[in-house]
């Protein structure tokens, strides 16, 4: 097999989905006017604000995940474990979940503040404005880039912690010279998906962010397609933000530097910083704002879905119906994504690797993600009417949610996956072609046991992405096909606000237990006693 | 040429960063080839171009006749031995070994006999369940070596494969190859920076420097002649 | 490529394998989920129905009123929809407009609404009323009417939805534009500083004034019935105003395209008997639009009966909805 010809293949059914629908949207559209729809004030209105929220929020994202990051690195402390699980938590619930997690914590009847009218200090109105949408961007996405940071930093060998124990280096210079050129090999990375997902935010941008002044492309998208059932002019802003988001993240990955992750003998983990006062505070400090700003929240989900309700919600034959399609369909949408990002990683490996093509290789990751930018509505509606003419589209139901739920997952496939695979061939891509050990025997012998650890964690998080995601599933319109997100929709749609409180509640258990699940399951213990 | 000669590089060009590089070499069938030259010389280049592991600009190898210019590291009739890295850790010695034999370690009881032959020929007796872990970084060479010999392929590349080990050890590894060589009748090149290393195994050597073999000859005279200035510089010192 | 070619296979296989049903005829009725779900009205309602026409009431559940049309918009004739149920009044003219739908040939001879209904090819099935529900353990004294909320000061909070992406926001916006008539972006402008924020949804916005966020939610007048109903709970009221409560009302069609009228007829015929009609106040939350035989739930005495409905004809709705929503964008973003 040709090296190219895996990431060809997983790239075709990523334009096939994604070009597909916006071809067919757009021949769909009477007289459609790509350079007219452009001419509007209000459009640049819009984009200006998107790109300024998205900035802001992944400036904001990333820069809490790098001492957060750095303070899980080097510290191990009780509930350490379940924090890092507690952290791919906050990607998957679904936004309307979050929203009401996060107005419990910071709202103006919030935790916070009733503890500072506890303490006398009076109420803080906080939440709602730009504010609103910072908190919520970094709930949602400084975890993830944190632990995108975390595995770059983990990847650290231990002679170099030797070695810098042996100068006397002091916990600054660790940064300088150590941690942060590990992370800078995969901040651009991060970023750009962060990016990408604080761009098309929706719900959480008009919710949190207080009035129509907070209006992203997304929600311009949106008002097109279906307000004005303007196909054209909905194709046209996907396809700005879609170009968009593709030249700004290409720019941001300008910014990226080949990993230099020297070959390591073993993975005793020593580090000579984890005394220090002024280091022990600003660690308790990062872990603090992260308690503040993602478990608080995730907690307020949880008791939340201790109410009354509970016990006759969990009776429902409904309800397990639902969690049964739910896991269906996450456990086979992270097979096919982590099947597809594989694909696209064998190539971007050899590109990286073997022909030295870095910037090649990181535009091939990054036009995998390329979905995430196209508003999951155009994407469903371009889907029913590419596929109409040929195929019962309710009947497909399924496994198109399954298709686009496993495409939404790729790049973060791609991103969990990418460094380790990398780390694998430096190791063994000389011995493997000097043995003639290819195709099946390379994955089953070599690749499989040294990568059971992150494909474990590429994998968890892949399915719970699916299980939390509404998807297109609720613009299909099926009736026999209900998922634990629609369900909690319904619930909040009519009037249930605590029967949706106790799914919300069992779908963050859900995703939890899933995790540790896959993660523990398929990466079994750690040897990493490398020769 | 002769059908004597196993290995012949011919004008083969590289590029790497900033440096172009250009080799030609011929080595006879049951030689022993040593490589020396400073670090960053384009040595270990040489080697990989010759395996297989980087592509020419320009030029051929032809190793027993056949140009394998175009061939995978795989299909060349080569075995190469690392610095480090030769072993997977996850697997036992015999596993390791194995591969050698099938990529798919799927053996049957005659190549799992000549696994635990070789495994005899190198020392390593009793050992064959272990894991790379377990073992000194001398046994995990005989390993690697045990490998290279169930391949059976005529050449042998080695890249600086003991220059980790301990002096004494160093030596008994060189000696081993040495009796393993003439056995098997097998044509060897090994990169080292060590001229005591050419000095032990090499009836041969070539010197290495900025991308070029600048010498080559029989290894006592081009050591004793000291020549060009580079080598000089390299070998240092008179009395050392 | 391969697995997923795969997977779509095996499952239209799964799908094309089920039993197509109990009947041989079979009505495909395009609605929203809320309509269909465990509690809404629909469970009752395809019971009963079935149990009088010898066929299959088949729902297609789509995400809002706005999707049930435009998924109709995009399957054009070959849509698979005898009968489509939950259109807004609002997007009433565009739907004409389509030419998907035929005339009902129904004389409602007992409709019982506010307004006079004239339409051929439209029929309503509910209806309710726009109104700012409250919190009355935090608000004592609300406002008598929508100028006196205008003219609130600024820390009274309320939580709106958007119009250009919910039906209660849409609805806020006409109201305000019948009220102040030109005047409307001015009270926008007003209206704007006490907004704590504007939603996507409605789900969005009553949730967070549940949460206790603001004192004031844009809702209906019929959401305390629920409070009242289903929780026993007297705490939250509707706001009743002076000037009059903007009217929604929800109809239903019969496609072009079916290809049983008579069925869809006979559905829309039953639509508007008790056996549809009752499961309305505590399915819905709407009012029906016939008398009920057992009349309305005692709750509903309680709620705010507007003095006076106010509506755009759907016409002028269609025409000047762009520039009211452009004009409301503007005057809230200063």
């Amino acid at each position: 097999m040709p090296w190219w010809l895996p990431a060809a293949l997983a790239l075709t059914v990523v334009a096939a989905v994604v070009g597909g629908a916006l071809l067919a949207l757009g021949l769909a559209a009477p007289g459609f006017d790509f350079v007219g729809n452009l001419a509007d004030a209000y459009l640049w209105r819009v984009v200006w604000f998107t790109v300024l929220q998205a900035t802001l929020s992944t400036l904001l994202s990333v820069a809490l995940a790098v001492p957060v990051a750095r303070a899980m690195a080097r510290r191990r402390f009780p509930g350490r474990g379940l924090l890092l699980r507690l952290f791919s938590l906050s990607l998957v619930i679904p936004t309307i979940v979050a929203i009401f997690g996060i107005a419990a914590v910071h709202g103006r009847t919030g935790w916070v503040n009733d503890a500072l009218a506890f303490l006398g200090l009076g109420r803080a109105d906080y939440l709602y404005g730009l504010t609103g949408i910072l908190i919520a961007h970094v709930f949602f996405n400084m975890p993830i880039a944190a632990r995108i940071l975390l595995q770059a930093v983990e990847a650290v060998p231990p002679e170099t912690w030797r070695v810098a124990s042996q100068f006397g280096l002091k916990s600054r210079d660790l940064f300088r010279l150590i941690e942060w050129p590990a992370m800078r090999t995969v901040l651009p990375g991060a970023a750009g998906l962060v990016f990408m997902l604080c761009f098309t935010s929706f719900a959480v941008v008009l919710t949190l962010g207080g009035g129509p002044k907070a209006t992203t492309l997304e929600v311009a998208v949106y008002q097109a397609l279906r307000f004005d059932f303007d196909l054209g002019r909905a194709v046209t802003l996907a396809l700005v933000q879609l170009l968009l988001c593709s030249v700004i993240v290409t720019a941001v990955l300008r910014l990226a530097v080949p990993s230099t992750t020297a070959l390591t003998e073993g993975r005793i983990y020593e580090r000579p910083d984890t005394g220090g006062r002024i280091g022990i505070a600003v660690d308790a400090l990062a872990l603090l704002v992260t308690i503040g700003l993602v478990v608080l929240p995730l907690a307020a989900v949880a008791v939340a879905g201790f109410n009354p309700t509970a016990a006759e919600v969990l009776t429902r034959a409904t309800l397990w119906r639902a969690t049964g399609q739910s896991l269906v369909i996450a456990l086979s949408a992270a097979s096919l994504a982590l099947l597809l990002g594989g694909a696209i990683l064998v190539t971007s490996r050899i590109l990286r690797h073997r022909l030295a093509r870095a910037g090649a290789a990181g535009r091939l990751e990054l036009s995998a993600s390329l979905i995430l930018v196209v508003p999951p509505f155009v994407l469903a509606t371009g889907l029913f009417v590419l596929l109409r003419p040929v195929a019962d589209v309710f009947a497909l139901g399924m496994p198109l949610v399954i298709l686009v739920n496993a495409l939404m997952a790729l790049p973060f496939v791609v991103r969990f996956l990418g460094g380790p695979m990398m780390e694998e061939a430096q190791r063994h891509d000389r011995l493997c072609q000097s043995l003639g050990i290819a195709g099946w025997n390379r994955l089953r012998l070599i690749e499989w046991p040294g990568l059971r650890r992150p494909v474990g964690l590429a994998l968890a998080v892949a399915a719970t992405l699916s299980l939390g995601d509404l998807g297109v599933v609720a613009l299909f319109g099926s009736q026999d096909f209900a998922t634990l997100p629609l369900l909690l929709y319904r619930a909040m749609g009519g009037f249930r606000m605590s029967e949706a409180a106790v799914i919300a509640a069992l779908l963050s258990l859900l995703c939890l237990v899933l995790f540790l699940v896959i993660e523990g399951g398929l990466g079994g213990l750690r040897r990493r006693d490398n020769v | 040429m002769s059908d004597r000669s196993m290995l012949q590089v011919e004008g083969l060009t590289f590029r790497y960063e900033d440096m172009q590089m250009v080799f030609d070499l011929t080595l006879a069938r049951g030689q022993c080839l040593a490589v020396l030259g400073p670090s960053g010389a384009g040595k270990s280049t040489l080697l990989s171009l010759i395996a297989g592991f980087e592509k020419p600009l320009s030029g051929r190898v032809l190793v027993a006749g056949e140009d394998v210019t175009q061939r995978k590291p795989a299909d060349r009739p080569v075995t190469s031995l690392f610095q480090e890295h030769n072993l997977f850790a996850h697997l036992t010695v015999e596993q390791n070994v194995g591969l050698g034999l099938d990529p798919g370690l799927r053996l049957d009881a005659a190549q799992r006999h000549a696994v635990a032959g070789e495994l005899a020929r190198v020392g390593l007796e009793g050992l064959e369940k272990r894991r790379p872990a377990q073992l000194s970084g001398g046994q995990r060479q005989r390993v690697a070596l045990a490998r290279s010999l169930v391949r059976d392929k005529p050449l042998l590349l080695l890249d600086e494969p003991f220059s980790a080990l301990d002096p004494g050890l160093r030596l008994e590894m060189l000696d081993l190859l040495r009796q393993l060589q003439a056995e098997r009748n097998l044509t060897v090149v090994m990169v080292s920076h060590n001229p005591q290393d050419a000095r032990r195994i090499a009836g041969e050597t070539a010197f290495v420097c900025d991308g070029r073999i600048v010498a080559a000859g029989p290894t006592e005279a081009l050591l004793a002649a000291r020549e060009p200035a580079a080598l000089r510089a390299f070998l240092g010192p008179e009395a050392g | 490529m391969h697995l997923s070619t795969c997977l779509l296979g095996a499952a239209a296989i799964c799908f094309a394998a089920l039993p197509a049903g109990a009947a041989d005829k079979t009505l495909t009725v395009y609605t929203y989920d809320a309509f269909t779900s465990d509690w809404g009205p629909g469970p009752a309602i395809k019971e009963a129905f079935e149990g009088q026409c010898d066929c299959t009431l088949e729902f297609v559940a789509l995400d809002s009123s706005i999707g049930v049309l435009s998924r109709l918009r995009l399957e054009g004739e070959n849509n698979r929809a005898d009968v489509v149920l939950g259109l807004d009044l609002n997007i009433l003219a565009e739907a004409k407009e389509s030419g998907l739908f035929a005339a009902h040939g129904v004389t409602p001879d007992n409709l019982q609404l506010p307004i006079a209904w004239r339409d051929d090819t439209f029929l309503p099935f509910d209806f309710g009323y726009f109104a700012f529900v409250y919190d009355t353990q935090v608000l004592a004294d609300p406002p008598k009417s929508l100028r006196d909320l205008v003219e609130a000061p600024d820390d009274l909070k309320i939580i709106l939805e958007d119009p250009r992406s919910s039906t209660p926001g849409l609805g806020l916006l006409l109201w305000v534009r019948s009220v102040y008539g030109d005047e409307a972006p001015a009270a926008w402008a007003k209206l704007a500083r006490k907004t704590l924020t504007t939603t996507k949804g409605w789900s969005e916005a009553y949730g967070l004034f549940l949460e206790g966020e603001a004192p004031m939610v844009l809702s209906y007048t019929t959401s305390p019935a629920y409070h009242m109903i289903a929780e026993n709970e007297d705490r939250y009221r509707a706001a009743s105003f002076a000037e009059g409560h903007y009217m929604q009302v929800e109809v239903a069609a019969m496609t072009r395209s079916t290809d049983d009228p008579e069925l869809a007829q006979q559905f829309l015929r039953f639509m508007l008997t008790p056996g549809f009609q009752s499961t309305l106040p505590t399915g819905q939350w709407m009012y029906p639009v016939i008398d009920l035989p057992e009349g309305l739930p005692a709750a509903y005495d309680r709620l705010v009966d507007p003095a006076k409905p106010l509506l755009f004809p759907a016409e002028e709705v269609a025409a000047e909805r762009k520039a009211w929503v452009e004009e409301w964008l503007q005057a809230v973003s200063e």
